[in-house]
């Protein structure tokens, strides 16, 4: 049974520009959920340069990432945002008329959220696993081949492929290791950058034969109708041999890709949604399209820019949450009733 | 100003000036090269900007950190010249250096 919920506005994407929403609109007593696939808030600053110091943050000389994902989290505190990690919107539904829209999302997670409005703040897309070149592969996809684990007892007494040498990998190995009938490491090098305690462990079950570490690249994949027998694969020493298995689990990392967004009736451009630069609207009234994933005449993908694209589109939203309402215009420095919201008098 | 040669999966050539001190990153996505996607803007963590240094300059180029290694395990058919082109930074001495970016970065 799919969990319903409802809200104000439905933000897909906690990236940094996402997040500035939720304050920009809670200031106009509108209330948000985010959804994000990534298992944390914070988008790229987060998973991808957490650490990296950015200059061109406003009255920010220097932050970085992870630092500005905080205070941002920070600062919407006050009109408690709920979050939905590790969910990737699917579907999208439009109901109601043109001028008072309803929209209908589904995630992955079996959970439906209902909005008045839609923030798109994808950035350059949602996080997917990276797929190996390897010729035929898709056609092994869910059934022989994943990138990630759901159901730990489709592995039960099955010979696994573990592909890679990060935490994902070693993780998985740690953990299916006790299911699987036998786990196999293949790696480019012996050296990896997982947590060193999943590395001793792992290097303990390899030295005491309970599982195999061999190095090298997985080139080709055999089988039938979408069940594999055996891997290709090539030895450090250019050598190949086919290694029997029943199952692989490549993880070589996560890519951005546009994913479901392409299939709901958003006019795009090149994987990019036009919007305009009153209200950052897309072509269907009532979604928003804000940060590095829309695109306008002289659209800078910046931080800094987002922002003021979410603060637009915040006004031009109120009309569609509240839309017997006037929207004044105030300050944060002088208006008490802000300063209420804000929890600052 | 330094000459760098980008040679396509498919083996066509493309040969572009370089600004000495940007990176071999930088250059390509300057020049519209194409293979090169540079996905997490050169911050070394992403692996979509692998290219295989040729032979002839793998000496001059030098090794890959600690850190770029690390992160050459998200690349695809990495080989023993692989390098991600956002941590090569341009100088004189790599005049006329080339790579060859792989069939496939994400």
């Amino acid at each position: 049974m799919s969990e319903l919920l409802s809200t104000d506005v439905a933000i897909i994407g906690a990236g940094p520009i996402g997040l500035f929403a939720v304050f920009e609109l809670g200031l106009l007593d509108i209330k948000a959920h985010l959804i994000d696939i990534l298992p944390k808030a914070g988008g790229q600053c987060a998973e991808l340069y957490p650490e990296k110091p950015i200059y061109d943050i406003p009255g920010f000389p220097v932050i970085n990432g992870q630092d500005l994902v905080d205070n941002l989290r920070k600062q919407i505190e006050p009109f408690g945002p709920k979050f939905h990690l590790g969910e990737m919107v699917e579907g999208m539904e439009v109901l109601g008329a043109p001028e008072h829209p309803l929209f209908r999302i589904a995630t992955d997670n079996d959970k439906t959220i209902e909005a008045k409005s839609v923030f798109i703040a994808a950035g350059g897309g949602s996080f997917q696993p990276k797929k190996p070149p390897i010729p035929g592969l898709d056609a092994y996809e869910n059934k022989s081949v994943f990138y990630s684990v759901r159901r730990m007892e489709h592995f039960k007494g099955r010979r696994v492929v573990i592909v890679g040498g990060g935490d994902s990998a070693l993780d998985w190995a740690l953990n299916l290791h006790p299911v699987a009938d036998r786990i196999t490491l293949v790696h480019r090098r012996d050296a990896f950058r997982a947590a060193p305690h999943s590395v001793n462990a792992m290097r303990e079950l390899v030295n005491s034969g309970d599982m195999e570490f061999v190095l090298g690249q997985v080139t080709g994949v055999k089988g039938d109708n979408s069940q594999l027998s055996a891997l290709t694969i090539r030895r450090e020493n250019g050598e190949h041999y086919d290694h029997p298995c029943d199952d692989m689990l490549p993880f070589f990392g996560l890519t951005m890709k546009l994913g479901p967004i392409a299939n709901w009736g958003i006019n795009l451009n090149e994987n990019l949604i036009p919007v305009d630069t009153a209200k950052f609207e897309t072509s269907v009234p009532g979604i928003f399209a804000i940060g590095d994933i829309n695109t306008y005449p002289g659209k800078l993908k910046l931080i800094l820019s987002g922002f003021h694209e979410a603060t637009l589109a915040a006004q031009r939203a109120h009309r569609y949450v509240y839309p017997d309402k006037k929207l004044t215009f105030q300050y944060t420095t002088s208006s008490t009733s802000l300063q209420r919201k804000l929890g600052v008098t | 100003m330094p000459k760098i040669t980008f040679v396509d999966a498919s083996g066509e050539s493309r040969s572009v000036e370089a600004q000495v001190g940007a990176t071999v990153m930088e250059t390509a996505l300057r020049n519209s090269i194409p293979g090169i996607e540079a996905e997490c803007g050169g911050a070394c963590a992403c692996a979509t900007c692998h290219v295989y240094v040729s032979e002839a300059w793998t000496e001059k180029t030098g090794k890959a950190s600690q850190m770029e290694e690390d992160m050459l395990d998200f690349a695809f058919e990495v080989r023993p010249n692989s390098r991600l082109s956002c941590q090569i930074k341009v100088s004189e001495e790599l005049d006329g250096l080339s790579v060859t970016t792989p069939a496939k970065q994400g």
